[in-house]
This record gives structure tokens, sequence and C-alpha cells, in this order.
């Protein structure tokens, strides 16, 4: 469920707290960023030690380009919070924006391997 | 990836679809059905300037009022490597700024309509009708639905134009989850051939 109605007290108190930890009190990312926004290492490595959650960020950026709601939800962040986070990430160049390409609404190649990609991998669906 | 900086394989073609419907409509049940990791819902708080829109219709403004975010994943290696990402939000109207944002570089919509409370997704269905993205109502049958809806009843209660997909679902399963997706895409489709058809409207 989405609500809180039926959460304890004490669980409530930690969640709503440890997001002010994990970002030292800031509430607000320097970056711009997108919910759909698409994460990728940058062309630094991380100077120091990372904190584990911007570690677990960059770890995960590594693999593929993640959007900020996949990372918020693997790091078990709100959104706003992550977006402070990588927001440090991507002051230090350790992660990068993927400026991603114009109009896929409108990008009939794109739209036509989808198609082909969902049929072959579920023949099921009608 | 290749340490030796030698070349890679492509990056795979990244495309992204926005599900939006009411509470309770099945947005996390759709984004599992076709998600092959377990889907990942996240908070997004509701902002200062949505929040004082709240209070503009004389709803209640909490500050701390939060709006919970699905997102999927299905994962593609024919005909090229490709991924798709689902992003489920809510489909009431306060929320629009998460629509913005998820909207943004989409290939399209997929608007789950909830027979028992058709009227929760008028908002979703103006908002892409007017953003100009391509969208498809996906009707989901509850068992306790009060009424069966035959897809162009649904069409006339929304008011819906001739060319938008009305398709009837079961969430939970995949394969009429996928019919859903792909209803999405072939729609998509004809739009962005016929624009190219006539370019007077789009360059
Ligand atoms: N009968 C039926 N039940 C569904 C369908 N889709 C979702 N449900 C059920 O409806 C409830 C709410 O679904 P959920 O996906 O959590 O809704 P959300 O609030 O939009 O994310 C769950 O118990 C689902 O199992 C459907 O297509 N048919
Ligand atoms: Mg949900």
């Amino acid at each position: 469920m989405e609500t809180d109605g039926n959460r304890a007290w004490s669980q409530v108190d930690q969640q709503d707290v440890r997001p002010y930890m994990v970002t030292g009190g800031r509430t607000r990312p320097r970056h711009t960023m997108r919910l759909v926004s698409l994460l990728a290492p940058g062309s630094s490595p991380p100077a120091d030690p990372l904190p584990p959650e911007a570690e677990q960020a960059v770890a995960l950026c590594r693999d593929e380009p993640r959007s900020v709601a996949e990372l918020a939800g693997h790091l078990g962040l709100p959104v706003q919070v992550t977006k402070v986070i990588l927001s440090d990430l991507l002051d230090a160049d350790v992660l990068s924006i993927q400026i991603s390409e114009t109009s896929p609404s409108r990008d009939v190649n794109a739209l036509e391997a989808l198609l082909v990609g969902l049929r072959k991998k579920f023949p099921d669906a009608a | 990836m290749r340490p030796d900086g030698g070349p890679v394989e492509p990056a795979p073609l990244l495309l992204k679809i926005v599900v939006a419907g009411g509470f309770g409509a099945g947005k996390t049940t759709l984004v599992s059905a076709v998600s092959e990791i377990e889907p990942l819902t996240t908070e997004e708080y509701l902002t200062s300037a949505s929040a004082s829109v709240d209070s503009l219709n004389g709803v209640e403004a909490k500050t701390t009022t939060t709006v919970a975010i699905d997102f999927g994943r299905c994962t593609f290696t024919e005909p090229q490597p490709m991924r798709l990402l689902l992003f489920g939000t809510p489909g009431q109207e306060r929320f629009w700024f998460t629509w913005d944002d998820l909207s943004s570089g989409a290939i399209g919509a997929i608007v789950l309509a909830d027979t028992r409370r058709l009227q929760d997704c008028f908002p979703a269905v103006g908002y892409f009708e007017q953003l100009g993205l391509p969208f498809v109502v996906a009707v989901n049958e509850f068992d306790d639905a009060p009424h069966r809806y035959s897809p162009d009843e649904i069409r006339q209660a929304l008011d819906l134009p001739e060319q938008v997909p009305v398709r009837l679902c079961d969430a939970r399963r995949t394969p009429s989850a996928i019919n859903v997706l792909i209803t999405l895409v072939q729609h998509a489709l004809t739009r962005a051939r016929s624009s190219l058809a006539s370019p007077g409207v789009r360059p």
C-alpha cells in the first residue's frame, strides 16, 4: 500500500530522519534532474571513499545507465534525497547525465524495433 | 564493459513508457507483469509549487504528501539491444508535475482505467492529449466492478478521439499487459509514420 497510515511511529521517525542524515541536512539538489534522467559514469573516479548510498549509486550506474527513479528505488530513499546525492556526484564528475535522443515517440525505427522485440520475446501476447 | 578500452558492444537503445492511473487502478501490477525485475517503488515529495495548486483547488495542502513512483524494466536482445523502462505514476491532477517529468522523452503512455472509478483517469487523458504524447487506455476489469463496459462505452464516457486505442486487459497477466504495450507501440508508430507523410505539421 502506498499510504503510511499503518506504519509504526518509530518507523515513521526513522524514515523521516535518515534522508537528512545522508544528505548532510540539505534538501535541494543543485542539478536539474528528471525522474527519467539517465545517469552514467563520468570522467573522474571518486577521489575519496564515498558514503555508502553514493557508492551504491555509482556501482549501479557502472553496470548500465540508470534513471533517477530506479536509483531512488534501489537506495530506498525518496527521489528528492536521491537527487541531492546524485547532484554531488555530478559536481565531482563521478557521474554524468546522459543526453537522450530527441522525440523517441516519433522515431519510426526505434518503434519498429520495439514492436519486433516485444512480439519475439512474448509470443503469447496476441 | 572492457577494461582495455577496446570496442564495446553498442549501448542498448533506451525507451520509456509512462503508466498512469488512479489509486488502485493496477499500475504496480501492470509494471510487475512486464518487468523482469521486482518493480521498485520510490516516493517523490509533493513540492510546494504543486501544494499551492492543491490549495487553489480548495484541497487541503499537506506538504508531507508523497507520490509513489513505480519503476520496472524489460531487456531485449532482438532485433537489437534495447531496454524498455516503465514508470508508473498516480493519475490525480495534483501530481501533474510527475507526469511532466516522466513524459519527457517517453514513446507514449498507458492510462489505466478502473471501471469502478472511471472519472479518475480524466485528468491523465486530458494531459496526454494536450501534450500530444501517444497514449492508449487500458481498462482493467475488476471482479467487483458493478458494470462491464465495452471499449466503445469507455471511449464515449472518456470522450476519446477515434484514433486512441481502448483495450480491455487484466494487468495481472503478462500476455495481457504486453498486449497493451504492443497496442501503444503500434499506435505511436502509426502516428509517427503519418507525421512523416505530412511534414507540414512538424519537422
Ligand atoms: N481483477 C483485476 N484485479 C487487478 C487488476 N490489476 C490489478 N488488480 C488488483 O488490484 C489491486 C490494486 O492494484 P495495484 O497495482 O496495486 O494498483 P495501483 O495503486 O495503481 O498501483 C491489487 O490487489 C491487484 O491485484 C486487473 O487487471 N484485474
Ligand atoms: Mg501502486
